[in-house]
């Protein structure tokens, strides 16, 4: 059903928004279509692949899963957020030189999942990199490759806590 | 783990000063994808862009009785409702036949279902609208009533006289066939010590793109032009059949592909959805998107894989094979899909089938039926998956019943590394390939020996592992004998468009896509090379049909073997234009000058005499300083095609090393080697990370991917949840390994390194399990995907 909206106030970005929403609308659709924030990708629309996964209250959720009414005064962040503040550079960096990433459409989604892990502190082995990424599909790398960049991206933030 | 930086180049013959060849230097486009700044088609919008969602058929077979879309026009946002004979007038159907695969046959299909849909999914009627959630509320008020006809759904019937005739104008349900008979097979078999003889079955499955299928369409009545997005694999080739089945000349079509969310085969061939999005734009004069959902990927999206192969084969005590023999039988769905048929899978199988073996004696018979499910066409490593899976099966079995080691029985066996050029007992023409150096560098690589004892020792403690191997053979850099002379009009050539802009940096556009390959890479990295400039001053444009040269587009692993070549060549074209102007300047020989790290040098002792930067001012905003008579020319565009081979095949061998759970019948990979050999290696990391991706894909194939169909075609799993695709947790680290036997056929000598990770993974994962299971004595395990239910009924506790 289509036509009735409701308000909505929320963050998105660091930025302060006030939208009419249909009920209906997911907040990966929400981001998307009325917000033109495109680096959330939609791939199975029912919680599966991970590729809308985006921060929400400093949580990771699946954009597909959430209406975007749900999100009347939450904070959202999306990777065009996670870029811009330099985060995730760490990590985007060495998806690009480990070749981490191949058509790059699970990748948004992949590093938000992967800095929720990361952002606990500790060097995490391979197979619990591996256990936290298994709700992100990715059909391209075999995994092999995101795990060996995360892995480099746990050591050095390690080592460089030691230092501070 | 610890990233490997930029490794130094290895390659002599092609070394320039500057090469790039041969190194790991990063893709140019990651950090645009890593930061989510993509240009997906599924980003797309445009002024007036409407959305188009379509009323699918909900059986396998069924008259279409009647549409009634009156209630759907006061739908919010509704923009128009149309039918498959509506849209029969803007576009002609087609047929998916090839010339050179004889007795090819199939029927007209069309954009949308017109009075019968012949499979459950076929889009029956489009749906016009503001959004995508309108039309597909307006879906909902559509009334179609049908009138179910018998499914034909089992291949193994298919051909009986019973069965009814899909297509009733074809005569039968037989799509293609093909016999071979090669030496004296029957004679063989009696001389054998032992034969070993099953029936290997392969679920079918689909390629699971994360993007799925998009599209926009946006024609331009004023202009009359069609402007298409498209997340293509061929953009050329689409092209041409938007305009043919438009009544459209070339030029009035052109085809954009940007970011590709995942392609593996699946986004190369013409889909009548998408084809219907196109014809709708024309109708409606105003641009038309077309995103699949994932439910619609499912029932739409080609499927493949789907064989029966029954297979034979023969060997001595000294474990010399006599002869092979295989029986196959697939079903395609109701149409052999266009343009690139549904006849070459099969015919693959045929091919391949042990092909990487010295045997004489080889027969095989396929027979391709169509039925009520969804199509089947070319996915990721086509045939080769069945093919490795069913040779490498039979020889372990073979192996297992006298008694000899697998590795061992396959030396005795494989192709001699020093027989080369040679064929194939199928007629597959090699120029140089390295199997028994494959063999030696994975048993090294693995400690296969060490593996064995370790495997020995666990067994007594109730520890069930298996090691499994596969050995293949690869299709790549397919010259025109693949499609061209079959009629097709699929370019086997490729080009690359070099230009010197007036800063000194370089641009190229090439014919060959970008999905995730690191095609835009690869040609880089042979342009910088072969002109001399740091890679950081090349920027590659791919995907855009009015802005490069014609191409084929990126399939049958032919990007870095084809269109690294074309942008090698160009590059040496620009450098020889380049040199000829910079000789005129510096009143010295070209033939003494070279250009290293964007600087025009000589080429003995390197000293620096002009920036290209320098060069270039000159040439655009001073030529008349130039001497006369000299015209600067500072683009260059050069092609490339395979003519001395068809193909350029490659090799190698995998191996899998897991535990099976004889409790559970859970499987555990524990690790996975994959030597291959695809000649020269233009950039390490990028060949190593399509070998995992593809042996990942191989070995979702072989546990968990099957798009199940119940006996009337309705598919039973489709959606993510209950299609199983392989997720990072039960993934194991994958090894590669390395042989260097570059093609002749073009200078740089790379082939293809696309698909070979997907074509052995499978057979490898197969025959592990029923190492690990055969002191078991469970029954062998040849119905992929093995499943914990198969491996429990194959152990016989349920």
């Amino acid at each position: 059903m289509s036509g009735y909206t409701l308000d909505i106030s929320l963050t998105v970005n660091g930025e302060r928004l006030n939208a009419h929403v249909e009920p209906r609308k997911t907040l990966v659709d929400f981001l998307r279509d009325d917000l033109s924030l495109t680096g959330s990708h939609v791939g199975c629309e029912h919680g599966v692949c991970g590729a809308c996964t985006v921060r929400v209250n400093g949580a990771i959720v699946r954009g597909c899963l959430m209406l975007a009414v749900q999100c009347d005064g939450a904070t959202v962040e999306t990777i065009e957020g996670l870029s811009d503040s330099g985060e995730v550079a760490d990590l985007q960096k060495a998806f690009e030189r480990r070749n981490a990433l191949q058509c790059g459409y699970c990748t948004p989604g992949m590093i938000a999942t992967v800095q929720d892990l990361l952002k606990r502190g500790g060097v995490p082995g391979r197979e619990e990199i591996r256990e936290h990424i298994s709700g992100n599909y990715c059909r391209c790398t075999g995994y092999h490759a995101i795990v060996d960049a995360v892995e480099a991206v746990a050591q050095a933030r390690a080592r460089t806590q030691m230092k501070k | 783990m610890k990233i490997a930086e930029d490794s130094p180049p290895t390659l002599a013959a092609l070394d320039r000063p500057n090469s790039y060849i041969g190194r790991s230097v990063p893709r140019p486009n990651l950090q645009r994808l890593a930061q989510g700044r993509g240009q997906y088609v599924s980003d797309v919008t445009l002024p007036r862009m409407a959305h188009v969602a379509f009323v699918r058929s909900p059986h396998a077979h069924a008259r279409i009785v009647s549409i009634a879309t009156e209630s759907v026009k006061k739908s919010p946002g509704f923009i128009a409702a149309v039918t498959g004979a509506e849209l029969a007038k803007v576009m002609t159907p087609w047929v998916g036949v090839l010339t050179h695969l004889k007795g090819l046959k199939s029927a007209p299909q069309p954009p949308i279902a017109v009075e019968r849909a012949c499979w459950q999914g076929e889009a029956v009627c489009a749906v016009v609208a503001h959004t995508r959630a309108e039309a597909e509320d307006a879906c909902e008020l559509v009334e179609v009533s049908y009138e179910e006809l018998p499914a034909v759904t089992d291949p193994e019937t298919a051909l009986d006289p019973k069965t009814p005739v899909i297509h009733a104008s074809l005569g039968d349900n037989l799509c293609f066939e093909r016999k071979l008979d090669v030496g004296a097979v029957d004679k063989a078999f009696v001389e054998a010590d032992a034969v070993v003889e099953t029936t290997f079955m392969f679920g079918r499955h689909t390629g699971v793109t994360n993007e799925p299928r998009a599209i926009v369409a946006d024609w331009n009545a004023s202009e009359q032009r069609m402007t298409v997005y498209q997340g293509t694999q061929a953009p050329h080739m689409m092209q041409d059949l938007f305009a043919k089945h438009l009544g459209l000349h070339h030029q009035q079509v052109r085809v954009v592909t940007k970011d590709v969310g995942g392609s593996f085969g699946i986004k190369v061939h013409t889909y009548a959805d998408e084809m219907a999005t196109v014809a709708l734009s024309k109708l409606l004069k105003r641009p038309v998107k077309f995103v699949a959902d994932r439910i619609e990927s499912f029932v739409t999206d080609i499927h493949a894989r789907d064989h029966r192969v029954k297979g034979k084969i023969g060997v001595r005590n000294d474990g010399t094979i006599t002869a092979f023999e295989i029986d196959d039988l697939t079903g395609i769905g109701p149409y052999s899909v266009y343009p690139r048929t549904s006849g070459i899978e099969a015919n693959q199988i045929v091919n391949l089938t042990g092909g990487p073996y010295a045997c004489p004696n080889y027969r095989a018979q396929t027979r391709v039926v169509f039925q009520n499910k969804n199509v089947m066409c070319q996915y990721r490593a086509v045939g080769h998956p069945i093919a490795v899976a069913v040779t490498e099966g039979l020889i372990e079995l073979a192996a297992a019943k006298i008694g000899m080691d697998p590795l061992e029985l396959r030396r005795r066996n494989l192709i001699a590394d020093d027989a080369y050029p040679t064929q194939s007992t199928s007629g597959l023409k090699f120029e140089r390939l390295s199997h028994h150096e494959s063999l030696a560098h994975l048993d090294a690589m693995m400690n296969y020996a060490g593996l064995r004892a370790e495997q020995k020792r666990l067994r007594e403690d109730g520890i069930y592992r298996g090691i499994g191997f596969a050995s293949f053979i690869e299709v790549t850099n397919p010259s025109a004998a693949f499609y061209g002379v079959g009629g097709a009009r699929i370019t086997s050539q490729d080009g690359a468009t070099v230009k010197l802009d007036a800063q000194g940096f370089v641009s190229v556009a090439t014919g060959v896509t970008e999905q995730g390959q690191g095609a835009e890479a690869v040609v880089a990295q042979c342009l910088a090379t072969a002109f001399g400039v740091p890679i950081d001053k090349v920027r590659v444009t791919t995907g855009d049909t009015d802005n490069t040269p014609y191409g084929g587009g990126t399939w049958a692993s032919r990007a870095a073997g084809i269109g690294g070549e074309a942008a090698w060549q160009a590059g040496k074209a620009l450098r020889a234009n380049v040199l000829a102007i910079a000789g005129a300047m510096l009143q010295t020989n070209p033939e003494a000058l070279d250009i290293r790290n964007g600087v025009v040098v000589d080429k003995a002792g390197g000293n620096e005499r002009l920036p290209l930067e320098e060069l270039a001012r000159v040439a655009y905003f001073r030529p008349d300083t130039l001497p006369a008579g000299i015209q600067a020319e500072l683009m260059a565009t050069r092609h490339y095609v395979p003519r001395a081979w068809p193909f350029a095949f490659t090799n190698g061998m995998q191996a899998s090393y897991l535990e099976v759970d004889v409790d559970t019948g859970f499987v555990k990979l524990l690790k996975h080697w994959c030597v291959e050999d695809c000649g020269t290696i233009i950039n390490p990391q990028l060949v190593d990370e399509q070998i995992r991706g593809g042996v990942v894909q191989g070995i979702g194939a072989a546990l968990f991917e099957h798009c199940r169909y119940d006996d009337r075609g309705q598919l039973l799993n489709g959606n993510m949840a209950d299609y199983l695709v392989p997720m990072a947790a039960e993934m194991p680290d994958i090894e590669c390994g390395h042989c260097v036997s570059p093609t002749g056929d073009s200078e740089l000598g790379a082939k293809g390194a696309g698909e070979a990770g997907t074509a052995g993974a499978p057979g490898s994962v197969m025959n592990a399990i029923n190492d690990a299971l055969r002191p078991l004595g469970a029954k062998p395990l040849t119905d992929m995907p093995f499943t914990p239910d198969k491996i429990l009924r194959a152990l016989g506790k349920v």
